[in-house]
Formats: structure tokens, C-alpha cells, sequence
């Protein structure tokens, strides 16, 4: 008899996504649903999306969510952490949400050490509001509102916000990972997994940063957008661990 | 029920939350309310219950927002300034229909204002500062029993309407010390056992993923919101036929009418007698229910009463809700104070009087 070599995970739910061709949100969002259901986790879960590119993200992920204003999934899954002590509880923010308008709520969070954790996808730039620029936008990078390239002197340098929250004594588990290639891809999978082993133990806070590619609003193809994360993206956010339960790296 | 004791408003109305049910309060300091986080921060672990000092008045209904729809009994409280920044999260909750009961201990403004009492938030508290259409039952006591009576009734309303709803105090009732008679303790469901009664909430859906649970606000397709938005009218239609209070007295034969709410209602029902020792007949209309307004009672007012007035901690907010209610059948005139001083019983009914002879009554 044949043995099913691939499932598609049933943390996807059947439906057609609102992404673009060649963005990433598809690969994070599939890899959390996989850890989640390799944990057998799904039932057990509460996701808190954000606003963004992703604020459908409760239609395609087969959990128990909630759809956050901009910015406040922390704060939200704090909440939610106090009704329910023993779910597991995720945010899933964009660098806008996350890095912008909910830096107060996440950095916070963080300092609290809530047993939660925290998927941050950088791609450097408002994706849904159509390419403004974003606490992480790189100097020199076109968007909307920086239609010549980000400068210093107008509007300061992008944000590290793993090296940020690293900090903070509440944030025991922080590693940056990036969606470019299956090797990558393969070691955010394990980040996944560690993250929410440490929320399990009720250690702290945790959060993976996902270097991610927005092809749409780069102006690029798929193809020169993963080029445009392995040259530009990558050395001003290098990938590892910031922060773990052993300590360090 | 307990027995009667004496004790601050403000800790007073935190009692009454835990009594209610609460096990979540989320706050952040600002005066003339700080007694209640302080209160929720030491009490609340004793039931079994969380508190958190959360970073900004953003965060702190926020986190009500979710523990609130992950079918938590929530008590948020703040002041005006503070309840200007919990907008956006009134207009989610409504939005999302997640329940939670919000408590204002209203002071001065605009702006950072002053921390003496204030009504002038009755804008903000009947018409919000949130976006879009929406809602929130807004209830006013005029005594820290009446509070108590309301935070803990509140509790259940807000569970049943699934939205927000709020109580409305002021800086002296928050401060004041009463004697009250508390409720009793209601049994509070264990986070496994909230589905039964909140079967829309967050908590996990376990083994059957059929009955996966959302709580959203974006409804992008113009069709599909507007409907929406009509079915929270038709629970708000619902809700301004069952929740409408007023108390009155002698609206039927008075020459002059007083309509005030909360601790101006209090001071008004004294100014009234002083009155009516100088043989003129004054009735009193006290809203309890700012949201819905009792209109209503307005129709009960006698002809023969030659002039209505509003009396408020404000520049003249209710007076519109007044003038809706009165519909131009009689005069209506304004005695306010605002910047935080509160008029005296005298300085009510000399002023009333001046309006009263001017007006050629």
C-alpha cells in the first residue's frame, strides 16, 4: 500500500491566501502551523494577528485568533495570557505593527517576560498601505515616503529589533532567522519549535524575527527580491541567536 | 451581602468588580483613580485573579480587549485623559462584540486639564471618541453605594450584551468616603469551563477544529459591514428599550425643572429644598443611565412649568440631550461650573432663582 510521503499541514487551512507572488508571509505562517501541529498543538493554541499584509492571517491559520489593532498583539496576548495560563499564545506582527506603532506594547511584553511568543516578519516596509518606509527600512532603500532613499538625517536609522529587546532580562529566547533559501528555511523551522519549547516551560518571553522579502512594494522580481535580502537585508541584520535560556549564542 | 462599612468610593467600586466576577483588571496610574489599581493589585491575587500595571492606558484595554475575549470577566478604570486614550480600544470591543466593564473617575479638561471632579467628559462617555458606529451603555451614580449596585450589575450586562459598558463617576465620588452594603461573591467559571458559557470565546478549540473561534473587526466588504453594523444596532435598540434609568421627583407640578446627574444631582437635590422653602416648587430629573438617555421623562414635565435647566461640571454638554428631550416645549438654561470647582447646595438654588425671576416666573 502507498504511503503519503508530504502532507499539507493541518494548520493551513484550505483557502487561497491574499499574498503576493514571491512573499514570504506563506513560508512563515506554514512553519509555525507545522511546529504546531507536530507539538499537537493546534487545539491548544491562540494566535493574535496583526494589522498588515497578514490581518487575514485568522483565515488561513487553523488555530483560535484574534485580529489585533495596529501594533497591540502583545498587549492582547498578555491579556489572553492571564485567562488562559496554560495555552500556547503567539503574535504574528509585521515591522510596521511591531517595530512602529506597537513598539510600546511589544517592548513591554518583553520586559514582563510574558509566556508568549512573538513572530516578527522584517521586510523592511509597509506592505498592505501600499510600500512606506518602516522602522527598518535600509538607508538608501526607496519606498513611498522616502521616494529618493532613506537618509540619516531625515529619518534615522533602521531599528535592530532583536539586538533591542535583547536587553531586556524578560526576553530569555531571541533569534533572527531568514525565509531566503531551504537550508534557512529549515533552521527558522527549529527557531519555531524553540520558541514555543520555551513559552511551554514558562520561561519568558520569546520572539523570532523572520528576514522576509515583500517582492511588491521592493519593486522586484521573487528572484532579485531574495537577491536583494541576501545582499542588503542580511548584513545590516544578522542572522543567530541573541538571546537563549543558556545564554548567549 | 455584607454587612455595612465604611469605605472609599474608589475602593469601593473594585470591591464591588471581584464581588462581580472580575478576575482581570489591566490599569495604569493617573489621579484621581489610583486607589483602584492599587486596590485590584493586592486584592485580586487573593481570588485567584491578575493584575497587571500595564505600560500606557493603550495597553491597559488592550490587554481588557483580550482577556476579555478570551471570555474573561474584565474591570478597567481610568480618568479622563486616560479614557481618551482607551478609545480605539471601545470602538474594537464593540466592533468585536468582547465584553468588558470600563469605569471613569471623570476630572477637568481639555487637555491634561485638572485632577478636581469634572463632567465634561459626557461627550466622550455617551458619544465616544472612538471611530465608526457604535455604542456603550453608560450608567452615573450619585453615591458610592449606587456605584458599588452598578459595577457589580455591570458585570453581568456586559457579559449578556457582549459589549462594553461603563460607569461614570467623578473625582469627589471616587474619593469620598460612604458607608456601603457590598453583594455577594458570584462564581467564577475556570478557564476550561468558559466555553459553556462563552462559546464564541478564545481558549483553544481542543479536538475539534469545527469549532475554531475568531474574534475580528475588519470587515472589508462594504456589504458584509454594513449588515454588521445594523445587527449591533439592533442589539443597541434592544438594549435602549431594557436599560434606561431616571429617578424624578415632582416633575409633575413644578415651576421649575433641574435636570442633573451624579455628584451635581446629589448637591441639586439639596439646592431644591432650600428652594422650596421660598415657596418655589422645583422638580428633579437625575438621569442614571447617561446611554441610553431617558428622554422619555421629559414628556412628564408639567405645562405650567415656566423653565427648564441643566446643571453640569461642564461647559453644557447634557443640556443637548436636554434640549433633544425638552424638544422647544419649555426654556431651557445652563448652571455649570467647570475647572474642578463643585457649586455649593446655595450657589445652585441662588442661581436657579436669578434664571427663575428672569425668565418672569
Amino acid at each position: 500500500m502507498l504511503q503519503p510521503v508530504f502532507e499539507y499541514t493541518k494548520g493551513m487551512l484550505p483557502v487561497e491566501t491574499n499574498y503576493c507572488p514571491g512573499c514570504t508571509h506563506g513560508i512563515s505562517h506554514r512553519l509555525i502551523m507545522e511546529v504546531l501541529e507536530e507539538m499537537d498543538m493546534l487545539g491548544n493554541t491562540i494566535g493574535c494577528g496583526p494589522i498588515g499584509c497578514s490581518v487575514m492571517a485568522h483565515r488561513f491559520m487553523n488555530v483560535d485568533m484574534m485580529e489585533c489593532a495596529h501594533g497591540r498583539a502583545p498587549a492582547i496576548a498578555s491579556g489572553i495570557r492571564r485567562v488562559h495560563p496554560d495555552k500556547l499564545i503567539f503574535t504574528y506582527q509585521g515591522d510596521g505593527d511591531l517595530a512602529s506603532i506597537g513598539t510600546a506594547e511589544f517592548i513591554h511584553a518583553a520586559a514582563r517576560g510574558e509566556h508568549i511568543t512573538t513572530f516578527f516578519i522584517n521586510n523592511a516596509i509597509y506592505g498592505m498601505t501600499g510600500g512606506q518606509m518602516a522602522p527598518t527600512t535600509l538607508i538608501g532603500q526607496k519606498s513611498t515616503t522616502t521616494q529618493t532613499g532613506r537618509t540619516v538625517a531625515q529619518a534615522g536609522a533602521p531599528m535592530r529589533v532583536c539586538e533591542l529587546v535583547s536587553t531586556l532580562d524578560g526576553a530569555v529566547y531571541v533569534e533572527r532567522v531568514a525565509l531566503n533559501s531551504p537550508a534557512n528555511i529549515n533552521k527558522a523551522k527549529k527557531a519555531v519549535k524553540r520558541a514555543f519549547d520555551v513559552q511551554e516551560k514558562k520561561l519568558g518571553f520569546s520572539m523570532i524575527e523572520f528576514v522576509s522579502t515583500c517582492p511588491t512594494n521592493w519593486g522586484l522580481s521573487p528572484l532579485e527580491a531574495i537577491d536583494f535580502l541576501n545582499e542588503k537585508m542580511l548584513p545590516y541584520y544578522p542572522l543567530g541567536v541573541f538571546r537563549s535560556p543558556e545564554g548567549g549564542q | 451581602m455584607s454587612g455595612k462599612v465604611l469605605m472609599k468610593g474608589n475602593e469601593a467600586f473594585s470591591e464591588a468588580a471581584i464581588r462581580g466576577g472580575c478576575r482581570y483588571y489591566f490599569g495604569y496610574p493617573i489621579t484621581p483613580q489610583n486607589e483602584i489599581p492599587e486596590y485590584m493589585s493586592r486584592e485580586l491575587p487573593k481570588h485567584d485573579g491578575h493584575f497587571i500595571q500595564a505600560e500606557s492606558e493603550i495597553g491597559a484595554i488592550m490587554m481588557a480587549y483580550g482577556a476579555g475575549a478570551a471570555g474573561g470577566r474584565v474591570f478597567i478604570t481610568s480618568s479622563s485623559p486616560g479614557i481618551a486614550l482607551f478609545q480605539e480600544g471601545i470602538s474594537l470591543m464593540c466592533s468585536a462584540q468582547v465584553p468588558t466593564v470600563i469605569l471613569t473617575v471623570s476630572r477637568c479638561g481639555p487637555g491634561i486639564g485638572g485632577i478636581q471632579p469634572g463632567q465634561a467628559d459626557y461627550f466622550q462617555a455617551t458619544r465616544g471618541g472612538g471611530n465608526g458606529d457604535y455604542r456603550v451603555p453608560v450608567f452615573a451614580p450619585s453615591s458610592v453605594q449606587e456605584g458599588v449596585d452598578m459595577v457589580y450589575q455591570a458585570m453581568e450586562l456586559s457579559d449578556k450584551l457582549r459589549n462594553p459598558v461603563m460607569i461614570f463617576t467623578d473625582g469627589l465620588l471616587g474619593q469620598m468616603m460612604e458607608p456601603v452594603v457590598m453583594p455577594d461573591f458570584v462564581p467564577v467559571p475556570k478557564s476550561d469551563e468558559i466555553r459553556k458559557g462563552k462559546p464564541w470565546a478564545l481558549t483553544g478549540y481542543g479536538k475539534d477544529d469545527s469549532k475554531r473561534n475568531t474574534v475580528t473587526s475588519l470587515r472589508i466588504v462594504p456589504d458584509v459591514l454594513e449588515k454588521y453594523v445594523h445587527g449591533l444596532f439592533e442589539k443597541y435598540e434592544q438594549a435602549e428599550k431594557e436599560l434606561c434609568r431616571v429617578e424624578t421627583f415632582d416633575i409633575e407640578d413644578a415651576d421649575m425643572v433641574i435636570v442633573a446627574f451624579g455628584t451635581v444631582a446629589r448637591i441639586t437635590k439639596e439646592a431644591i429644598s432650600m428652594l422650596k422653602e421660598q415657596g418655589i416648587k422645583v422638580g428633579l430629573i437625575r438621569p442614571i443611565s447617561l446611554w441610553p438617555f431617558p428622554y422619555d421623562v421629559f414628556n412628564k414635565i408639567s405645562p405650567k412649568t415656566k423653565v427648564v435647566i441643566s446643571a453640569e461640571l461642564s461647559m453644557g454638554q447634557m443640556i443637548q440631550d436636554v434640549e433633544l428631550g425638552i424638544a422647544k416645549r419649555f426654556p431651557v438654561r445652563l448652571i455649570n461650573r467647570t475647572g474642578g470647582t463643585i457649586p455649593t447646595s446655595l450657589e445652585i438654588a441662588e442661581r436657579a432663582k436669578k434664571i427663575y425671576e428672569e425668565i418672569g416666573g
